[in-house]
């Protein structure tokens, strides 16, 4: 186990770097002490970043390269559960090939955390972002962040640790990065110093759950039914409490790096007044912000509410932030294939989520950008002016549109 | 709005280092001009193929918030300078994510400047350029083309003459003040700070009038959509051969109308019909089946299928039947099957002046390196 402890940054520092790279260096700030690993693009890229750490002797850890991804993240799973901070992270398929081993990190309140580099699954074969990837453990207890630039990648990296780790949740932590468009492209990045990073971050304690010699326990026995229930009770009570845990780590987040949104589950972007409110996650943001400002020049009433943590999901802060709106937009990144609307996986849960509203805007959907096909202030100007058109006409013509596909 | 961006154009994973070097170094110099910048490569071309044209991009905006403007288009669709750091790919570009020929320029903004490292003159690479309707700037940086082999960085400042050439062209986007200085706190390399300097004074540039260049239409097709395209994930095989171009006799194998890939390649097969001893080796060896058979049994490369891998010159048992010659002493694809029926004499003293010329250059197939780093800093000094 890892036992030098690095010091990469006595001082806060500006590096140029992609989202990968970020979350690399947050890994080397936690004094991560087992990383696993297995290539798949675009995730590989931050494995490449630690190695290259690895091999400068910059960052001191158990680096694992596994034969298969189900490997890959069996191994942390363990690692976790002997006292190890882990991480490890995967893409698109790849990811589809761990999820027994996936399933059970929750199961097992393993806190793992894990970048998805979000990529379309097979067939075909493609690099490009989507997020069904990741969009998968969205039931299965595992915390579900979708980052929006580099900068964001490391800082919520590290929340990550903070909030999985903590004693009253030990839940996993999925990471998401838009493929490309975070994996690959490279900002000037605010990496805070390692002190920062220590008074943030306190040490990996897993108590009395910790596999050890000295704490004689067995993990993850067969059970039936009489079993099974409270079992499962018990990871919902641990989602339900990490809610607070975030509130608390962000505020303590702010106040030591000095930066961070008002909330840390979802950014409203000119959502105050707005009649029209689009919603996306992930680097959407880019263009719909840029979309939104010009709009707003123009004197349209138009915001732009990023969803941030996807698990759990702030459900009152969404119906606060939309309550008042005329319509809502939801861009997904995303499919799913016979559901209600025929629309995204994002959407429907915005719809559940206010549906217990006295006031319901309308609700409109727009499939965008799979497989990484870009996003243009085009196509947002084209949703803002069909959410017009329903608050106008009082009616939706079709709740889910298909945005830029040829046909 | 002061947004500017900067396109390097470079062959897949041979010229990878070299093109993020140049980026990179364009965004820490701003930096120190106050701006702000990103560096990136183009996804789509990602995982590169050998050789295979590809970009990466440089944007630096005065403030975050005009570079979030800009970002809001991912791939620049305009550009202040295209750096071109292998002039075969005046001829155009085809990524591995095929759809089409884009011309060299195709961003280069008007008034903007493509910067080119060549041994050529700059007409001699407007006739491979197409022609705009804009007028822009030709800058050639006298220079051999930098590669080494595979994953490997030649280290012969053809980064640094770049970025000098660029302050050159487009000091708005970096000043020369902040390059040298960015350059010398990155690389802390006297000779290489020196290569900015030299490439800065010896800038010049040619202004190219709309219409000037390759008059060539660039060659495009239409992709097809969701209702058109068919279900299943399914490409149909290629339509079997026929006889030497439909006729009686030979064979020409069925192609993709629309697949082609010539703008891989930096050298092409030049074939002597005379030696020829048609042991088939070509034609079986192809990965691409490149090779028409000819009635009288004589093997002629299709050149808008060859992607320029050598395998031909490789296995041919014969010495100098078939050579691999630089791209830029061609500016077609016509047959030479053709050119030596029409004048076998005529023919072979060009082929033999291509062959002898060969063996003398710098470019070898394969992207490898001839010669040492110094002598070439030397000579490219004296240039």
């Amino acid at each position: 186990m890892a036992t030098v402890k690095p010091r990469l940054y006595e001082e806060s520092k500006e590096e140029l770097i992609s989202g990968s790279e970020a979350v690399g260096i947050a890994c080397a700030l936690a004094d991560v002490d087992v990383i696993t690993a297995y290539p798949i693009r675009p995730y590989d890229t931050v494995m490449q970043y630690v190695s290259r750490l690895k091999a400068d002797g910059a960052f001191d850890f158990d680096f694992i390269i596994a034969e298969s991804e189900h490997s890959q993240f069996e191994i942390v799973k363990h690692a976790s559960a002997v006292g190890a901070r882990t991480f490890s992270g995967s893409s698109g398929v790849g990811w589809f090939y761990a999820f027994e081993a996936i399933t059970v990190t929750a199961g097992l309140r393993m806190p793992v955390v894990a970048m998805v580099g979000n990529r379309a699954l097979d067939d075909p074969g493609a690099f490009g972002v989507e997020h069904n990837d990741a969009m998968a453990v969205r039931d299965l207890g595992w915390h579900l962040y979708w980052v929006a630039t580099a900068q964001e990648a490391l800082d919520m990296a590290l929340m990550a640790w903070r909030i999985a780790e903590d004693p009253t949740v030990l839940l996993p932590f999925a990471l998401s990065c838009d493929g490309s468009f975070l994996t690959h492209s490279q900002a000037i990045v605010q990496v805070p110093s390692q002190d920062q990073v220590d008074r943030f971050l306190p040490p990996y304690k897993r108590g009395t759950l910790q596999l050890h010699p000295d704490n004689p326990i067995t993990i993850a026995p067969q059970v039936n039914e009489d079993w099974l229930m409270e079992i499962r009770r018990q990871t919902d009570e641990a989602m339900r409490r990490t809610s607070a845990v975030i509130r608390q780590a962000h505020e303590e987040f702010r106040e030591i790096f000095g930066r961070g949104d008002p909330s840390p589950f979802i950014e409203e972007f000119m959502c105050e007044d707005a009649e029209i409110i689009l919603v996306g996650m992930g680097t959407l943001a880019m263009p719909t912000r840029v979309a939104v400002r010009r709009l707003r020049a123009a004197g349209k009433k138009v915001g732009f509410l990023r969803i941030k943590f996807f698990r759990p999901f702030a459900a009152e802060e969404v119906q606060e932030a939309l309550g008042d709106a005329k319509a809502v937009a939801v861009i997904d990144r995303d499919y799913s294939y016979g559901s209600p609307s025929g629309g995204g996986v994002l959407f429907h849960e915005l719809r559940s989520t206010l549906y217990p509203l006295d006031k319901r805007p309308l609700m409109l959907n727009f499939i965008a950008g799979l497989g990484g096909r870009e996003v243009t202030v085009d196509d947002i100007n084209m949703m803002t002016e069909t959410a017009q058109k329903a608050i106008d006409t009082g009616k939706i013509e079709q709740e889910t549109t298909w945005v830029s596909v040829r046909e | 709005m002061a947004t500017r961006a900067v396109e390097v154009v470079y062959r897949g994973i041979f010229q990878r280092t070299l093109a993020r070097n140049i980026v990179r170094q364009i965004v820490f110099a701003a930096r120190k001009d106050g701006k702000i910048g990103t560096a990136f490569g183009r996804y789509s071309d990602s995982p590169e193929r050998n050789g295979i044209p590809a970009k990466q991009f440089a944007v630096v905006a005065d403030t975050a918030l005009e570079l979030e403007e800009s970002l809001a288009v991912y791939e620049a669709t305009m550009v202040d300078v295209t750096i071109n750091v292998d002039d075969t790919m005046c001829k155009g570009l085809e990524s591995w994510a095929w759809y089409g020929l884009q011309p060299i320029n195709e961003v280069t903004k008007p008034g903007g400047t493509l910067i080119v490292t060549s041994r050529q003159s700059a007409d001699a690479l407007l006739e491979d350029i197409h022609q705009k309707k804009d007028p822009y700037n030709l800058s050639i940086i006298p220079s051999t083309v930098s590669f080494s082999g595979l994953w490997v960085f030649k280290d012969d400042h053809t980064d640094m003459r770049a970025l000098g050439a660029m302050c050159k062209a487009c000091p708005e986007l970096v000043s020369i003040k902040a390059m040298l200085e960015s350059v010398q706190e990155q690389t802390g390399n006297e000779a290489k700070v020196a290569s900015v300097q030299r490439a800065f004074d010896r800038g010049t540039s040619r202004p190219v009038e709309p219409g000037e260049g390759n008059t060539e239409t660039p060659f495009s097709f239409d992709m097809p959509g969701w209702k058109t395209m068919e279900e299943g994930l399914v490409i149909r095989a290629q339509k079997e051969g026929t006889g030497f171009r439909g006729g009686e006799g030979g064979y020409t194998p069925g192609r993709s109308e629309t697949f082609k890939k010539w703008s891989t390649r930096s050298m092409r097969p030049v074939i002597n019909f005379d030696t020829c001893i048609k042991c088939t080796l070509c034609w079986l060896q192809c990965p691409d089946t490149v090779f028409d058979i000819t009635p009288d049994g004589l093997y002629d490369a299709n050149m808008e299928a060859c992607c320029g891998c050598g395998v031909c010159e490789a296995v041919c048992p014969v010495p100098d039947c078939i050579t691999m010659v630089g791209e830029p002493e061609f500016n077609d694809n016509s047959s030479q099957y053709d050119a030596w029926t029409a004048d076998k004499d005529g023919y072979n003293k060009w082929m033999t002046v291509l062959v002898e010329k060969q063996k003398s250059e710098t470019r070898t197939h394969g992207f490898h390196h001839v010669g040492g780093y110094a002598e070439e800093i030397a000579a490219s000094e004296e240039a």
